[in-house]
């Protein structure tokens, strides 16, 4: 179904982010209240990345207030604007759900330093950069949470 | 009541503007033709007919090329009719496409399940199965079908193993997703009969209201 394909293709995203379990990401998410949109950051660990294709989903787990909260992101989703990653995990899980089971100091990841990742970060960057140029400029209002 | 027919593509997911997603069968449907409208005095009943998804002449059997001369269109694979409360509004030729629904209608789905060929009860109606240890020897058979001495026989429709799929199904009150009058496309919400490639028949809804 070589056309279902092409179809999928164009209802997703053209380029998603080169995104590993482990990673520390920043998600920016347009929240709409009413009339009022807004961009929200969620910034946390990758635990598990699911689905394929369009159906691509990331699980962010953070720790607000002493309590862990973990968020699903379709990626292929128009309300996910944009994916940055802050910090390379280094993990030898798929999916690191024995985080849930830690506190404090034990939630901490690794992280993967080194040539290869420092090369790949910059890539990362300038095809963001390039995108971001690519599409029309908005005015963009960010809203710490 | 529009009736268009196509081919099933497969499934996928679109995003909806309030951020939801939703999972979507994809529908190669139309363009088709009207190639017989039937009426009250002619056939006892108000109908049309319609033909989809061009073929040669050399492919298609004597008795339908003539029907297809009849009709002036060019010769098709399928033919579908569909009963009308009222006497048609179309006329033979006429060209039904995608564009006759638009996002947001109720349709019904009418497609022909997958084969399962000769299937045991618990794919057939459900049943529950046996343990598979402790010595038992019933994991998959139907267990007791009726009394003995009365009635002395099996009750008529008893749900037993046999042919499983490959039966007309309606799928009703779907909703249409979206629309796409350049490549043909009809998106419908949820899953309907029939393999990939499959014919189907998709008819404004009987029962169902636009919401």
């Amino acid at each position: 179904m070589n056309r279902m394909e092409d179809l999928m293709q164009e209802l997703g995203k053209k380029r998603l982010p080169k995104l590993h379990v482990g990673d520390t990401v920043q998600v920016h998410y347009l929240i709409k209240e009413g009339d009022k949109e807004r961009v929200q950051i969620f910034t946390g660990t990758i635990l598990t990345m699911n689905g394929r294709g369009i159906a691509r989903s990331i699980t962010v787990r953070r720790i607000v207030q002493g309590e862990g909260v973990e968020r699903v992101f379709p990626l292929h989703n128009p309300r996910v604007q944009k994916v940055t990653i802050s910090r390379r995990g280094k993990v030898r899980q798929a999916r690191l759900y024995y985080l849930r089971d830690r506190v404090g100091k034990q939630t901490r990841v690794e992280e993967l330093v080194g040539e290869k990742v420092r090369k790949e970060r910059e890539r990362e960057r300038a095809a963001q950069a390039a995108e971001e140029a690519e599409s029309t400029p908005e005015p963009s209002e960010k809203v710490e949470v | 009541m529009t009736l268009i027919l196509g081919h099933k593509q497969g499934m996928t997911q679109v995003f909806l503007e309030d951020g939801t997603h939703v999972g979507v069968t994809v529908v190669q449907a139309g363009p088709c033709v009207v190639t017989q409208v039937r009426t009250q005095d002619s056939d006892g009943y108000d109908a049309i007919q319609i033909g989809y998804s061009d073929t040669s002449e050399k492919r298609t059997r004597k008795p339908q090329q003539g029907h297809f001369r009849k009709a002036g269109v060019a010769p098709k694979k399928v033919l579908r009719e569909e009963r009308l409360a009222k006497p048609a509004e179309a006329s033979v030729g006429d060209s039904i496409t995608v564009d006759s629904f638009s996002e947001g209608d109720i349709v019904d789905v009418v497609g022909t399940t997958k084969g399962r060929g000769f299937a045991g009860t618990i794919k057939r109606h459900g049943f529950s199965r046996g343990a598979e240890t402790h010595g038992c020897m019933n994991v998959r058979q139907p267990g007791s079908i009726g009394a003995a001495a009365y009635p002395s026989r099996v009750f008529k429709g008893k749900r037993m193993s046999g042919h499983y799929g490959s039966a007309r199904h309606t799928t009703k009150n779907v909703r249409v997703v979206r629309v796409d009058a350049e490549r043909n496309l009809i998106f419908l919400k949820g899953a309907v009969a029939g393999p990939k490639g499959g014919v189907l028949q998709i008819r404004t809804a009987k029962t169902g209201t636009k919401k």
